[in-house]
């Protein structure tokens, strides 16, 4: 998925004004991020190259006076003057899960905490995101299960068919949203978060105005400021979205119709679960992708099984190492007609006849219009350049005291839970104690079926790092046919996998595809964020018989050179 | 920002498990030159260009192994590094990869198939001259293991035989070509025809715009529909007086403007090829047939009365058809072995339906039991779903004892039908028109009449048992209150 964004013009994103963008005619959306946009490569790079930054910035000077909420009022302030006392401790633009996590976290602390937000609360992944695709991708599970008759007689059950209700799947992704949404709006409501309803800009140093359209703007003041505005489906050009046949995600999750035949552009997460969906409700697909290999950005031993399970017995094929240059919407009796680049010689290559298209080819950050030229910051690609610890980074290099940048408008890792964490960060520093967020500890998941779900690196980063650093890189598998409850769920098509290092334990990275995999990452991706090591982690407890075992013997099978710790628990307890 | 990271995906995948501790998972093999004890002449043409693919030994513990699935088919083109096969050890499913840039010639041991540890299972070849050659091998290797490889001969004429080698791998798309109209072929239908080895450019689409559709692909094998939701097992034909003009209509896709001048051979899609194999079986099975006229008058004034509660004409006649069969159980009797009289319990009335390119007969089941709402009730949600094609197996199969076609609707005054096999009996309705009847006493008057004609296997229903049965649906809807109640 972001092989086709890095490969093509990026000059869309960030040239296009905000109010023409091709997805936010309806909303000024401050939408947040969505775990199906990984975005690998950014994250890893500037996880290990920002370091001289970091240094540089350290001596940080902090304003001691908070808390003061005097309404002063606009015009007696220039703008380029901070000023003196404010309405808030903390506001935040976008009231998305990274917007959420921030103002819960600061209330906790106890910040006066506004929030403002132009659509509605949950941003994308609430309401075009991770949350309704998960309701589809619970539909399309069962789907999978029912009709897989050799599953079914393996357990001794007989299914005459299944068959589903196009109306009543929709319902459920969108019934989920509106749950998930009002849950969201009424626990920062609840906590006295205020959410201030509008199109929010900077105006200046801790300074926001927003407002509804035709009526006049408020101006705010806070202390500090988190930009949390989020992203857009990205279109590449050439791409004509009607909404009907050729569409995004943003339509997708709708399921407005079932096509008998859907191309996906883009192979990532946003396009191999929509794959998922669509080939259990009985469509075929065809992905498109501009890399040569299909799903970029997983590691690639377990990218290759997840094709050989998610994809080839599957009703799909595709094509790599092609960009869909030009995509023209179903119209006139004609289908969806598809043209094909090849990627490297940029000749036409192929053209496709489908009933729809599904763009999948990343996000682009939702950025415009943010009034961040009134404080000197430059977007790139339309990304708020930030340090690692989410402070915005002005055009001359220098950091821009009071304002922080989170989630997907920044770009470091797009995931929801990424956005919530670094807010969650923003706000212990702001409340005074130093906070880094380590971004290799935080897992990402793709939620097909089996589910594919991975913390920290892929084993060609690992044996890059450790070629540059010299040290040694060890593989450690596990297969789910060894898994006594994977059995029992006649489940056993799976791989768990863990770089580390021998010499001295630390996991560098685990990948899992299998049964649930996405909720048994956490394991791994906790004892990465703590520095648990592998020879201390292997001794702890895993009930019998559980998925968590995969994990247990990953952990057993890796051969550490360095001892282990005396005894985790200081205090033996006497049970 | 990408790019430091994507040059970094194309990392050798064998390399970088060089150093890996676990040998035992090691998912490489290495493939050797092909040795020829038994005939040294030959190494000097041979020597090195053609190679066999070794089961590999995944761990130390493995004697044999299983082959999951072959990633590539004969005749794709293999470059160094890539996946060739899937094997099954004791611990999980493993890539084997080729050292070797080449053909892969020919798949000594197929999917599913079991070679103990070091058996050729596969034989990939340099060049594609050297593919024949390859193939001889194979045979010569696998015995009766691959049926499916060709008869050995080097001769130059039998590679013309052999599919085509791709020009290019597996992913690439097919160029584009430069005849009038592409060939549009949907995921499915390509993945079958590679199954099946069907030549995918000799194949006529049906489906939307053209295209080839997995049906199509399945009809152009000669195989039953795997798990499509349209498979009809007992499709009936029924052949009116009058050349079939909307059958032929159906059969013929509109969607396809005549190529050239002149005749145009369509293939069966895979419904229509199960009608002809089931007209084709039926002609083993001696029947005759029977007519009746049956005045309707009272059964018309019955169904302007329940017209408005949304009974149909069709639910009406099933309903009489099974009330008669109640009576006449041997009508509602088949012949399965030539030898006895299997009498079914349920009286399941089959319909004949023409649905889009075909013909289908969703089942009314226990007719005679359901009172008319029900079963009109439940024959619109048959129709929907046939038209729909979402009808299920047990909705359209052998469930039916006794078949209704009406072609009455058309202004038919009377056809007969082909028995389908498995059922005793099939009922053909005319149209029913005002006719001039003159009573016992002389007078002349008006009636409605409408001609049902029976077509029964003369096996086990004889001539007296379906004019019997004849009789009673007369008389039936002739005196229609007993429908309703």
């Amino acid at each position: 998925m972001h092989s086709a964004l890095s490969s093509l013009s990026f000059s869309q994103a960030t040239t296009v004004p905000r109010s023409n963008y091709a997805f936010d005619s309806h909303s000024p959306a401050f939408a947040l991020s969505q775990p199906v946009n990984l975005r690998f490569c950014g994250l890893r790079r500037e996880a290990f190259g920002f370091s001289s930054l970091t240094q540089s910035c350290s001596g940080r000077v902090r304003v001691s006076s908070r808390g003061h909420s005097k309404k002063i009022s606009a015009s007696a302030v220039g703008n380029g003057t901070p000023p003196k006392s404010f309405d808030y401790d903390l506001i935040i633009i976008g009231a998305g899960v990274g917007g959420h996590g921030a103002a819960l976290h600061a209330v906790e602390k106890g910040l006066k905490t506004a929030i403002i937000e132009g659509d509605v609360v949950g941003g994308t992944c609430v309401n075009r995101g991770c949350v309704p695709s998960k309701a589809l991708l619970a539909v399309s599970g069962r789907m999978r299960e029912l009709q897989s008759e050799h599953h079914m007689k393996a357990f001794g059950l007989q299914v005459s068919a299944a068959g589903y209700d196009r109306q009543g799947v929709a319902d459920h992704a969108n019934n989920l949203a509106s749950k998930i949404r009002s849950n969201l709006t009424n626990s920062m409501k609840a906590l006295g978060v205020d959410i201030l309803t509008g199109v929010g800009t900077i105006v200046g140093p801790q300074k926001v105005k927003y407002g509804k359209v035709g009526f006049p703007d408020n101006i705010v003041t806070a202390k500090d400021i988190i930009i949390a505005t989020g992203s857009v489906p990205f279109v590449p050009k050439g791409i004509e979205v009607d909404g009907k046949t050729v569409i995004t995600s943003d339509h997708a999750l709708k399921l407005e119709f079932v096509p008998d035949w859907i191309a996906i552009v883009g192979s990532g997460y946003i396009g191999l679960e929509f794959s998922d969906v669509y080939t259990a409700l009985g469509s075929e697909v065809t992905f498109i992708e501009a890399l040569d290999q299909l799903m970029p950005g997983f590691d690639p031993e377990i990218g290759k099984l997840a094709q050989r399970v998610l994809i080839n017995p599957r009703k799909i094929d595709y094509h790599t190492g092609v960009f869909a240059t030009k995509i023209t919407p179903a119209r006139d009796g004609k289908p969806v007609i598809i043209e094909l680049t090849d990627a490297k010689t940029k000749e036409p290559k192929d053209t496709l006849e489908v009933d729809a298209a599904l763009i999948a080819t990343g996000r682009a950050p939702f950025t415009n219009g943010l009034g961040l030229e009134n404080i000197n910051v430059v977007t790139q690609r339309g990304f708020v350049p930030v340090d690692e610890r989410m402070r915005v980074i002005d055009a001359n290099g220098k950091l821009v005291t009071h304002l922080y940048c989170i989630g997907d408008a920044n770009g470091k890792m797009m995931l929801a839970h990424a956005a919530s964490a670094q807010g969650i960060s923003v706000v212990e520093q702001v409340t005074g104690r130093d906070h880094m967020l380590n971004h290799l500890s935080i897992p990402a998941a793709c939620f097909t079926h089996p589910e594919i779900s991975m913390v920290g690196m892929t084993e060609p980063q690992a044996r890059e790092k450790a070629e540059k650093e010299g040290f040694e890189v060890s593989v450690a598998k596990t297969s789910f046919k060894a898994n006594t409850k994977a059995l029992a769920e006649n489940e056993g098509e799976g791989l768990a996998k863990l770089i580390y290092r021998p010499d001295n334990g630390e996991i560098l990275g685990v990948h899992i595809f299998g049964l649930h995999a996405a909720d048994l990452i956490h394991e791994a991706s906790n004892a990465i964020a703590l520095g648990t090591r592998i020879q201390d982690i292997k001794f702890a407890v895993h009930a019998h018989p559980t998925l968590s075992e995969v994990l247990d013997e990953l952990f057993k099978s890796a051969k550490v050179k360095a001892p282990s710790s005396s005894s985790p628990v200081s205090e033996p307890v006497a049970v | 920002m990408a790019s430091p990271f994507l040059s970094n995906t194309t990392i050798s995948f064998s390399s970088s498990l060089s150093s890996s501790h676990l040998p035992r998972l090691l998912p490489s093999i290495s493939f050797s030159p092909i040795r020829f004890k038994s005939n040294p002449r030959r190494i000097l043409i041979v020597r090195s260009k053609i190679r066999e693919i070794f089961m590999p030994a995944l761990s130390s513990t493995m004697t044999e192994g299983k082959i999951v699935s072959w990633v590539k088919s004969e005749g794709d083109k293999l470059s160094k590094g890539e996946s060739v096969v899937v094997v099954e050890s004791d611990k999980a499913d493993m890539d084997v990869e080729t050292f070797y840039d080449g053909i892969l010639a020919a798949i000594v041991v197929g999917e599913g198939e079991t070679a103990p540890v070091g058996a050729a299972i596969g034989i990939l070849a340099e060049t594609e001259d050297e593919i024949a050659e390859a193939k001889a091998k194979a045979a010569s290797k696998s015995g009766a293991s691959t049926p499916s490889a060709p008869p050995p001969s080097p001769a130059p004429a039998a590679t013309s035989t052999l599919a085509p080698p791709k020009p290019a791998p597996a992913p690439a798309p097919a160029p584009v070509a430069e005849g009038p109209r592409k060939t549009v072929a949907t995921p499915h239908a390509k993945k079958l025809a590679k199954q099946h080895k069907v030549d995918i450019e000799s194949v006529v689409g049906t489906g939307p715009y053209g295209r080839i559709t997995p049906a199509d692909i399945e009809a152009a094998a000669g195989i039953a529909p795997s798990k499509t939701n349209v498979g009809p097992a007992v499709v009936v034909e029924t052949t009116p007086a009058a050349p079939p003009k909307a059958t032929a209509a159906a059969a013929a896709p509109s969607s396809l403007p005549p190529p050239v001048p002149g005749s145009t051979v369509v293939p069966f899609t895979t419904m229509q090829a199960a009608v002809s194999k089931n007209m084709v079986e039926s002609l083993s099975v001696p029947t005759f047939r029977v007519g009746y006229p049956v005045t309707t008058d009272a059964l018309d004034a019955l169904y302007a009365k329940v017209k408005p509660k949304g009974v149909t004409m069709t639910a009406l006649l099933a309903k009489a058809a099974a009330m008669a069969l109640a009576q006449h159980p041997v009508v509602n009797a088949s012949c399965k072995d030539g030898k006895s009289f299997t009498y079914n319990s349920n009286i399941n009335i089959a319909v004949a339906v023409a649905i889009n390119g075909g013909l289908i007969t969703p089942v009314l089941q226990d007719a005679d039991k359901l009172d008319l709402y029900l079963l009109s009730q439940k024959w619109k949600e048959l129709v929907e779903k046939a038209r729909a094609k979402q009808l299920q197996p047990q909705e359209y199969n052998s469930a039916g004892t006794f078949t209704l076609s009406n072609l009455g609707m058309f202004g038919v005054d009377r056809f007969d039908a082909i028995l389908p096999p498995g059922q005793g009996a099939i009922m053909a309705v005319g149209a029913s028109k005002p006719t001039v009847v003159a009573d016992a006493d002389g007078f002349f008057s008006v009636k409605n009449k409408m001609l049902v004609n029976v077509t029964a296997d003369h096996r086990i229903v004889y001539g007296a048992d379906l004019a019997a049965f004849l009789q009673t649906f007369s008389k039936i809807v002739e005196n229609p209150e007993s429908l309703t109640l």
